[in-house]
């Protein structure tokens, strides 16, 4: 099993989700996180003058999947978070050691 | 304010029209301060401090409320002198129920509270240049000997028949009076205080604009009981002011918009709003000489100056006047004051000045220099001794913290749950 943690920009979730929805994944967990790349944040004008916003709005997606459908969905997470401009963000795959189903108590692939 | 002299001593009676005017402008310019300066004030301020920003308007509201029935209004609005009132209404005793103001067809308790509202709100301003670094205490404490050492004389000055007055100068609501007096005074606390840690270099942005817009909203709401109040009478004067307080606070508000739009390629909100207040402090002065024409010209010439004065604070003299008190409010109600002898007469609609043009101009430059003048030193006194009875910053430790949870044991914003 692995859990995919896709830094992605806000505006698009929705096609993420629906790429990941079209091949078949059920479940994902969204978090609104702060953090620059090489992008190194950006600034904003108040009353003429700049204010440097280091940290920028991203949000974090993270999907427990069989190992066996990684790829795919690691494919189709980049196709739909592209946009080709700076700030795109990242994907991290990690192995995940166990899941648990808290409803149920099922242990291990059933309970993904 | 002038048609006291001329009216003394004519019989008059309390008529239900001006009363209700009145009632109902004080209601609006209570509303400036409560919520409306601690809303535009909030918004720009960093999340840890919203709420150190509203405790200071609701306080500064409640400190110049009480001095302003202890002596504020005796001093202010009582006998002939030219430099300060007499003590003949402490405690505002010195009427009964039916009592009513000289020179006005309202009751003395309506005229009080009116004028109250604008000894609320001009400490109040001030606010806009100390937040995110002050000792509570150091709030209380300012305000209230600003109340009587800036604002009571300034106001007798030139409201309550004092040497300025008898010069002939014209500040139909405040451009002299609230907006030169706390823009000033912003700017020596800011200098005497010094800069937030992170100033210049890493000031955070306002931290929600939205709730700038909301409280910008409601003080221009909120001016027109300000301005059209301030002819103490529901007829002609009150009118035009009103009409002439909306059309410069819209010409101000595009014009501030088209600047950012040409200089940075997009407009602002927070700019839009600036804009707005800009060209409400600028017509404050005026807004019962001008017409429609003179009010638009004003509202324009607000922005274009208030723009550049915002910068000038700011980056060429480094001076951490955190909201801009000066650059908007102080500039603004200079402008309107010295620009309006020359605007009154632009159109229709305009009312006559009490002295030729070029004559008019000299006094209302005396007015503002000899106010700017006092407002500074007595703020610096004032701010110095302050220092010595409670200290004037928080520590660094707090500062970084916040003072909402440092200085109040509260937190604006909690996430989730």
């Amino acid at each position: 099993m692995k859990l995919i943690v896709a830094i992605i920009q806000p505006h698009r979730l929705d096609a993420v989700r629906e790429a990941l929805t079209a091949i078949g994944v059920e479940g994902m967990t969204v978090s609104e996180v702060r953090g620059y790349g090489r992008q190194k944040g950006h600034t904003e004008i108040y009353r003429g003058a700049e204010y440097t916003i280091a940290f920028l709005p991203k949000l974090k997606l993270e999907v427990a999947l069989p190992s066996a459908r990684v790829e795919d969905a690691v494919a189709a997470i980049t196709k739909a978070a592209r946009t080709g401009k700076i700030g795109d963000g990242k994907i991290f795959t990690l192995d995940l050691e166990s899941v648990l189903r808290v409803r149920t108590g099922e242990i291990g692939e059933s309970a993904l | 304010m002038t048609a006291k002299q001329a009216n003394q001593g004519a019989t008059t009676v309390i008529n239900g029209s001006d009363t209700a005017w009145l009632m109902t402008a004080t209601v609006l310019v209570l509303l400036m301060t409560l919520p409306a300066l601690a809303l535009f004030y909030g918004g720009l301020v960093q999340a840890k401090n919203i709420l150190s920003v509203l405790v200071q308007c609701c306080a500064v509201a409640c400190v110049a409320s009480v001095l302003w029935f202890v002596c504020g209004y005796s001093l202010t609005y009582s006998g002939n002198g030219a430099w300060l009132g007499d003590l003949s209404a402490v405690f505002l005793q010195n009427g009964n129920r039916t009592m009513l103001h000289a020179g006005t067809n309202i009751p003395e308790s309506v005229f009080v509270m009116f004028q109250m509202t604008f000894a609320v709100i001009t400490p109040a301003l001030i606010i806009g240049a100390y937040v995110e670094r002050i000792r509570f205490s150091a709030v209380l404490w300012i305000s209230a000997l600003w109340l009587l050492i800036v604002y009571v004389p300034v106001a007798h000055w030139v409201w309550g028949g004092g040497w300025l007055a008898k010069a002939g100068v014209i500040d139909f609501a405040g451009g002299i009076v609230v907006h030169v007096t706390a823009g000033v005074s912003a700017l020596v606390i800011a200098w005497t205080l010094k800069p937030r840690v992170d100033f210049p270099k890493s000031v955070r942005p306002p931290h929600a604009p939205w709730m700038v817009m909301v409280g910008a909203s409601l003080l221009w709401v909120g001016w027109f009981g300000f301005n059209a109040g301030s002819a103490l009478a529901a007829n002609a004067d009150a009118g035009m002011a009103m009409l002439t307080t909306h059309l410069s606070a819209a010409t101000a508000t595009l014009v501030w918009m088209a600047i950012e739009w040409m200089s940075f390629g997009k407009p602002s909100l927070v700019g839009a709003v600036t804009g707005t207040i800009a060209g409400l402090a600028t017509i404050t002065p005026a807004a019962g000489n001008v017409g429609p024409l003179g009010a638009v010209v004003l509202g324009a010439a607000a922005s274009l100056v208030c723009y550049g004065a915002v910068h000038v604070v700011k980056r060429v003299m480094v001076v951490d006047d955190a909201l801009d008190v000066l650059g908007v409010h102080g500039v603004g109600g200079a402008l309107g004051t010295l620009a309006l002898p020359f605007l009154a007469g632009l159109g229709v609609g305009g009312a006559a000045l009490h002295h030729p043009v070029g004559t008019q101009f000299l006094v209302q430059a005396e007015g503002v220099v000899a106010v700017a003048v006092w407002s500074a030193v007595a703020t610096f006194v004032i701010t110095k001794v302050t220092g010595m009875i409670v200290g004037l910053r928080v520590d660094r430790d707090h500062e970084i913290q916040g003072l909402d949870f440092s200085s109040h044991g509260e937190t604006g914003y909690h996430s989730g749950r």
